[in-house]
């Protein structure tokens, strides 16, 4: 308990990203609280690359990581702008009122 | 090794805790704010962990970037009333069940994962302290071997920028705008015009 190794990391990794999923698939009012659960699910990735790569020496998981963050901002300012588009034309950004594609 | 512990625990339950408030919480603006304490919780364990620079990046990219730009989001759309509630849905809530289902497997493969996973016995777990700093080594790294996937993230970043501009961009009917182009080509015969007043008769203007 006391000696944290790589397998603690990874199981914060893992807890987050459970934590992302589930917020997903639970999630029924709030479209802007799915982004934000996408993010936590790029972060637990981001942890589980930087564990690795300072537990092996290798530079290259904390680059990915980099990469990684790059395309999260990317994804939100575009996620966040179709989100304010959506709003603009059909007033709601509720989930359940979300059904122009019949799905 | 003890404080390592104990600041490990700290963090990642900090982590932990504000990651089930952002989902769980029933106010959009307090779940961007969860969002914030585990970006911030998460950086601090990778500068404890030796990677200061991503610390130090996900820190300025996400709090000051992309959770700003959440919560401009969320009080530009008036959402902050809205109630986040998980169970207590007005119409049908049949993915209720399929949506705990599916968690609960994923949950156990992941458990089977780390239950089942054994270490590489040249994993070792010490981390190695090198001479040259973390900043020092990726930008040995990523301006040369990994040059061409910095300039793609460039080009992604800019993809990203005019698409969210041409999404949003809207033109309003029946606002005046000044027009430059307009003003600087007059000549003087549009505007000008000399007209012979007759006496004890005026002149019309605007005919």
């Amino acid at each position: 308990m006391i000696e944290i190794g790589i397998g603690h990391y990874l199981t914060l990794g893992a807890i987050i990203f459970l934590i992302g999923i589930v917020g997903i698939f639970l999630n029924r009012k709030n479209i802007i609280v799915i982004l934000m659960s996408i993010e936590l699910i790029l972060l637990a990735v981001n942890i589980n690359l930087v564990s690795f790569s300072i537990y092996m020496n290798d530079i290259s998981g904390q680059i990915f990581t980099l990469f990684i963050l790059t395309v999260a901002a990317a994804e939100a300012a575009i996620g966040l702008a179709i989100i304010v588009v959506y709003y603009r034309n059909s007033g709601t950004i509720r989930v359940e009122e979300i059904e122009k594609l019949k799905g | 090794m003890m404080a390592h512990a104990f600041f490990f625990y700290f963090f990642s339950f900090i982590a932990v805790v504000s990651a089930i408030m952002v989902t769980v919480s029933k106010n959009t603006v307090h779940s961007v704010f969860f969002l914030i304490l585990d970006f911030i919780s998460i950086s601090s364990l990778f500068i404890m962990i030796g990677a200061e620079f991503l610390g130090m990046i996900m820190l300025i990219v996400y709090v000051g970037a992309v959770a700003v730009l959440f919560l401009f989001v969320v009080m530009m759309l008036n959402v902050a009333k809205q109630k986040n509630t998980w169970f207590k849905s007005s119409t049908n809530s049949a993915h209720i069940p399929i949506g705990l289902l599916v968690s609960i497997i994923i949950f156990f493969e992941v458990i089977i994962v780390i239950g089942g996973w054994k270490y590489k016995p040249e994993l070792s777990n010490k981390i190695v302290i090198s001479d040259v700093t973390n900043t020092h080594s990726i930008g040995n790294v990523l301006y040369t071997d990994y040059i061409h996937l910095f300039q793609l993230s460039g080009m992604v970043l800019l993809v990203a920028m005019i698409g969210a501009i041409v999404l949003t961009f809207r033109k309003r009917e029946g606002l005046k705008r000044q027009s430059y182009f307009k003003q600087l080509s007059r000549e003087r015969n549009e505007g000008v015009s000399l007209i012979n007043v007759k006496s004890h008769q005026g002149v019309k203007i605007d005919d």
